[in-house]
C-alpha cells in the first residue's frame, strides 16, 4: 500500500460568513493521480489556494508525506514541493527558457555570485528533453506557443523535484497536437511515480488521466473513489447535484430561406482564402476548425476588426463594403469574442455599465450623443439581467471582475442581446465555464434562433457544435473544407476534414 | 477581534468614502489653524480660494486625459504659448527696448500695441485665439497618440519642450505687459460678490461633470480607459474619443492660461513653469488613476484643495524658503501612504464580495 502523499482532514474556510469549504476530507496517495472536478465556485480554487499558501485555512489539518503542512505564503508551498501548472503561466516572457527554469537557483561558480552559464544550459537541455521539448535553452519564452510554455513549467517543476504537481485547467489554450503531447508527458510522469492532482472542466480528460476522482459541490466533497466507478454522466450529475437530462436543447425549427449573412469569396492573404457561405434566418451555423485554421480570424474580418483584400459581405441584404464594428452594430450584427476578459468586458465596471455599453445611444435624451436616461437604462439592464438569470449583487455596483466565468459570459451575451441583433456571431461562447452555465447558454442561443436570429457558432468542441447546430462548416488552413448537414453529422469525417492538408 | 472590528468600522467608512481627501484636507487645515490663527483670516481665505480656480481648470483637463489612459505633460507649455500669443493680439503697447529685435516686431505687433490693440474686439479675439491654439495643440497630441500609436508620455513631453521653447523664442523671454483692463478683470474682477474666475471654473467643472456622469460620450471616455479593446469591439470610435480628451485638456489649459495671465497682468513665456507636478500631483492625490478608467470631477476638486491648502500653509509658517519643497514632499508622501493603505482596505473588501 502506497503512502499518503497528501492527507486533508476536515478543512473549512469561510470568507466573511460565506462557507467556501466545509469539512473537506481528501487523500492523495503517493504516485497516484487525483482528478478534481466541480463547477465554478464549488471550492476547487479555494482548496488549491490553501495548498499553494495563498490563503490560510480556518480549521482542519493538512499532512504532506506525513508531516504537518501549514504554508504561510506561496514560497512555503514551493519549498514543500508543491508545483502548480496554471492556465495563466508564471513565466518571464523576456527571459530565456534556461533563465526561467533556474530563476530561483542558478548554478554558480563555486561561491561566487556569477552564473555558470554552461552548466545552466547543460542542465536545461536535460530537463527539456525529459519533457520532449526540442528547443535551444537560450530561446526567449515569449516566442513559445502556449503548449510549449506549459512544458517549460513542467520542466521547472521537475527541476525543483516537486513532490506533487497540480495541473489546473492545463488544456484550455492548447491545440490538439499539443494536447496529446501533454498527455504523453503526464503519462511519463505517472510512470516515474509522480503524484499529480489534475483539475479540469473537460471531464473526458479527467477520466483519461486519473486514478481516483473527487467531486466538489458548494464547498463539500460530494463523492470520491477510483476512476472505474465514474462515467462522464455520473461526474456531471455529482457536480450539478441533479441529473442533466438533456445537455443540448432540441432543435425543431424549420429554417427560412432568407439569407441574413452572405459572405462571398472573402480573402485575406495568409489568413483566409476564398470563403463563401450563407447564414439563414433561424439557422445555427457552426464553424469547426483547429486552432490556427482561421475560424476566429474569419469572423473578426466579418465584424470589421481586421482587414480583407477581396470578397463581399452582405448583411440582411445590404452590402457592407468597408465593415467596421460601429457600422456592423448599426446593421444589427453582434459579436461575442472568444476572450471575454480582454475584449468582452470592462472588468472594473459594474454589471450594468457593461450591459448597457452598446445601447447607451438608444437610452438617451437629446439624440444618440446626448444625456443618458438613467431610468430607462436601469430598467432595460435589470430586465436583461433577470432574463439571462445573471447571478450577481446589485447590478449597479457589482463589478464584472467579481463574477464567475459563466455569469461574465452571460453579461457579454446580454450586452449584445440588448441591441436586438439580426445576426449573432459567437466565438467559443462556453469556454472555461461550468456545465450548469453551459446548459443555460445553450438554451438562450436556441431561443434566439427560434425567434429568427441567425447564429454563427464557432467552437473547438465538436460535441457542442453537433448538439447545437443545423449545419457545420469545417475550416482548415484558412479555407472551407467541407460542409455537413445535421443528418450527416459524423465525428470522424468532420475531424478528418479539419485535419486535412492544405490542398 | 470583534472589538477591533467595531472600532475600525467608522474610520473604514470615512477612509473608503469619496470624500476622504476632503476630510484629510479639513483635518490638516484645522491643525494648522490651531497653530497659526491667521490661516482662517478673511484675506487669507480669499487668497487661498483664488489659487484654487486656475489650478482646478488644469486638473479637470488633465483628468480627461488620465481617464482615457494617457497623460498630458504639455498643459503648462500650452499655457505659456497661449499666454504670449494672446498678449500679442491685445497688448496696448510694446516696449521697443525689449521687443524691437523680436522676429515678429512689425509683423504682428509694434510699439503701438498688438495686432488688434485698442479695437473693441481685441479681448474676445485674444481669448478665442488662446482657446483655439490650446485645443489645436491638444488635437495634435491626440492625433499622435490615437492614430500614430505613439506613447502619450513621449508625445506630450515633446510638445512640452517644443511649445515652451516657442513661447520663449517668440518673446525673447520678455514678459508682455500693458494688457487691456477688461482682460485683467477676468482674473481679478468679480460679478457682484463672486469672483469671475470662480464663475468660469465652476461652469467648466459643471460641464465636465455633466459630460462624465450623464452623457454617452462620458461613458465612452471611461470605457476606452478601462479596456480599449473591449471598447473598439463594442463599436466605440476609440480614436476620436482619445483625441477629444486631449483637445479638452488643451482647452482647459487655455482657460488656465487666461486666468493666470489676467492675474499676473502679463503675457508670460514662463507661465506655469513649476505647475506641472502640482497638476498631476493634485489629480493623483484626488484619486484619479494614472492607469486610466478612473476619475471624478469631485476628486479633482478635492485634490486641488489639498494642494492649495498645503501650499498656503507652508507659506504661512515661519520656515526658511529653501526648505519649503522638502516639507511639501513629506506631506505629499504622507497623503500617498494613506492612499495606499486605503487601496489595501478596499481590496480586502473586494475579496469579501468576490468570495460571496
Amino acid at each position: 500500500m502506497a503512502e499518503c502523499a497528501l492527507k486533508i482532514r476536515d478543512i473549512s474556510k469561510s470568507f466573511f460568513g460565506i462557507q467556501a469549504l466545509r469539512e473537506v476530507n481528501l487523500d492523495v496517495r503517493e504516485g497516484q493521480t487525483l482528478g478534481l472536478i466541480g463547477e465554478n465556485g464549488a471550492g476547487k480554487s479555494t482548496l488549491m489556494n490553501i495548498l499553494g499558501g495563498v490563503i490560510a485555512l480556518d480549521g482542519g489539518a493538512i499532512r504532506l508525506f506525513g508531516d504537518k503542512y501549514y504554508p504561510a505564503c506561496p514560497a512555503d508551498a514551493t519549498r514543500a514541493g508543491i508545483a502548480f501548472i496554471h492556465q495563466e503561466l508564471n513565466l518571464f516572457g523576456n527571459l530565456s527558457i534556461a533563465d526561467n527554469l533556474f530563476i530561483d537557483r542558478f548554478p554558480q561558480f563555486r561561491r561566487s555570485p556569477l552564473i555558470d552559464k554552461r552548466s545552466t544550459y547543460n542542465q536545461a537541455d536535460v530537463l527539456l528533453s525529459s519533457v520532449d521539448l526540442r528547443l535551444p535553452p537560450q530561446t526567449p519564452v515569449e516566442l513559445l506557443t502556449p503548449g510549449e510554455k506549459q512544458l517549460v513549467e513542467i520542466a521547472k517543476a521537475m527541476r525543483r523535484e516537486s513532490r506533487i504537481i497540480i495541473f489546473d485547467e492545463p488544456t484550455t489554450s492548447l491545440t490538439a497536437a499539443e494536447r496529446s503531447r501533454l498527455f504523453a508527458i503526464i503519462k511519463k510522469l505517472q510512470d516515474q511515480g509522480q503524484t499529480i492532482i489534475y483539475i479540469s472542466h473537460t471531464l473526458e480528460d479527467v477520466l483519461r488521466v486519473s486514478d481516483t476522482i473527487a467531486v466538489l459541490r458548494d464547498g463539500c466533497l460530494v463523492s470520491a473513489g477510483p476512476r472505474d466507478e465514474y462515467s462522464v454522466n455520473k461526474m456531471i450529475s455529482d457536480m450539478v447535484g441533479r441529473k442533466i437530462e438533456q445537455m443540448y436543447p432540441t432543435r425543431d425549427t424549420c429554417l427560412e430561406a432568407k439569407p441574413l449573412l452572405e459572405v462571398q469569396s472573402l480573402t485575406q492573404p495568409g489568413i483566409v482564402r476564398d470563403i463563401t457561405f450563407q447564414l439563414h434566418k433561424k439557422e445555427v451555423l457552426g464553424i469547426f476548425g483547429l486552432m490556427g485554421s482561421g475560424r476566429s480570424e474569419l469572423v473578426r474580418i466579418i465584424f470589421g476588426l481586421d482587414p480583407f483584400s477581396a470578397g463581399k459581405i452582405r448583411l440582411n441584404t445590404v452590402n457592407i463594403p468597408k465593415p467596421s464594428p460601429a457600422l456592423n452594430i448599426r446593421h444589427a450584427l453582434a459579436f461575442v469574442t472568444e476572450n471575454r476578459r480582454e475584449e468582452g468586458l470592462l472588468m472594473e465596471a459594474s454589471v450594468m455599465e457593461n450591459l448597457n455599453l452598446l445601447t447607451l445611444g438608444k437610452c438617451s435624451k437629446l439624440g444618440p450623443m446626448g444625456l443618458i436616461d438613467r431610468m430607462k437604462t436601469t430598467k432595460c439592464t435589470q430586465q436583461m439581467s433577470k432574463q439571462l438569470n445573471i447571478k450577481s449583487g446589485p447590478i449597479q455596483k457589482h463589478q464584472a471582475k467579481n463574477l464567475s466565468g459563466g455569469n461574465q459570459q452571460k453579461v457579454v451575451l446580454g450586452k449584445w442581446l440588448l441591441t436586438d441583433p439580426v445576426v449573432l456571431i459567437l466565438d467559443e461562447p462556453t469556454r472555461g465555464i461550468d456545465v450548469g452555465a453551459k446548459v443555460e447558454i445553450y438554451r438562450i442561443i436556441n431561443q434566439l434562433a427560434e425567434k429568427g436570429t441567425g447564429i454563427l457558432y464557432i467552437s473547438s468542441e465538436l460535441d457542442e457544435l453537433m448538439g447545437m447546430c443545423d449545419r457545420i462548416l469545417v475550416m482548415s488552413n484558412g479555407r472551407l473544407k467541407a460542409e455537413f448537414q445535421r443528418d450527416d453529422y459524423d465525428q470522424e469525417a468532420i475531424l478528418q476534414a479539419a485535419f486535412s492538408a492544405s490542398n | 477581534m470583534k472589538m477591533y472590528r467595531i472600532l475600525l468600522r467608522w474610520p473604514e467608512k470615512v477612509v473608503l468614502s469619496d470624500h476622504f481627501v476632503l476630510v484629510l484636507t479639513a483635518l490638516y487645515f484645522l491643525l494648522i489653524w490651531a497653530i497659526y490663527p491667521h490661516m482662517a483670516g478673511h484675506r487669507n481665505l480669499a487668497n487661498l480660494l483664488s489659487n484654487v480656480w486656475p489650478l482646478l481648470a488644469l486638473v479637470i483637463g488633465q483628468m480627461f486625459v488620465l481617464i482615457v489612459g494617457g497623460i498630458d505633460l504639455s498643459q503648462t507649455s500650452i499655457m505659456a504659448v497661449t499666454s504670449v500669443l494672446g498678449a500679442m493680439v491685445m497688448a496696448m503697447r510694446f516696449d521697443p527696448a525689449k521687443f524691437q529685435h523680436n522676429p515678429l516686431w512689425g509683423v504682428i505687433f509694434s510699439e503701438q500695441g498688438g495686432w488688434l490693440a485698442g479695437h473693441s474686439s481685441a479681448v474676445p479675439a485674444a481669448i478665442f485665439v488662446m482657446l483655439a491654439i490650446g485645443m489645436g495643440i491638444g488635437f495634435l497630441n491626440g492625433l499622435a497618440v490615437a492614430k500614430l500609436r505613439m506613447p502619450p508620455f513621449m508625445v506630450t513631453l515633446v510638445a512640452m519642450s517644443f511649445f515652451s521653447g516657442l513661447a520663449i523664442y517668440l518673446t525673447r523671454s520678455e514678459n508682455i505687459m500693458h494688457l487691456p483692463a477688461s482682460f485683467i478683470a477676468i482674473g481679478k474682477g468679480a460679478v457682484g460678490p463672486i469672483p469671475s474666475a470662480l464663475l468660469i471654473v465652476v461652469s467648466l467643472a459643471a460641464v465636465a461633470f455633466v459630460i462624465l456622469n450623464r452623457s454617452v460620450l462620458g461613458r465612452w471616455f471611461y470605457a476606452v480607459g478601462q479596456n480599449i479593446r473591449t471598447a473598439s469591439v463594442s463599436g466605440i470610435p476609440t480614436d476620436r474619443v482619445v483625441i477629444l480628451a486631449y483637445v479638452f485638456s488643451g482647452f482647459c489649459a487655455g482657460i488656465g492660461s487666461i486666468l493666470y495671465s489676467a492675474r499676473l497682468e502679463a503675457g508670460r513665456p514662463t507661465l506655469g513653469r513649476n505647475l506641472l507636478l502640482d497638476v498631476i500631483g493634485a489629480a493623483v492625490i484626488g484619486g484619479i488613476s494614472l492607469f486610466g478608467g478612473k476619475g471624478k470631477v469631485l476628486w479633482a476638486v478635492y485634490g486641488v484643495l489639498f494642494f492649495v491648502v498645503l501650499d498656503n500653509s507652508l507659506n504661512k509658517m515661519p520656515i526658511e524658503f529653501y526648505s519649503i519643497d522638502i516639507i511639501k514632499g513629506c506631506v505629499i508622501l504622507m497623503a500617498a501612504l494613506l492612499d495606499a493603505l486605503r487601496t489595501r482596505i478596499a481590496a480586502n473588501q473586494v475579496i469579501a464580495v468576490g468570495a460571496a
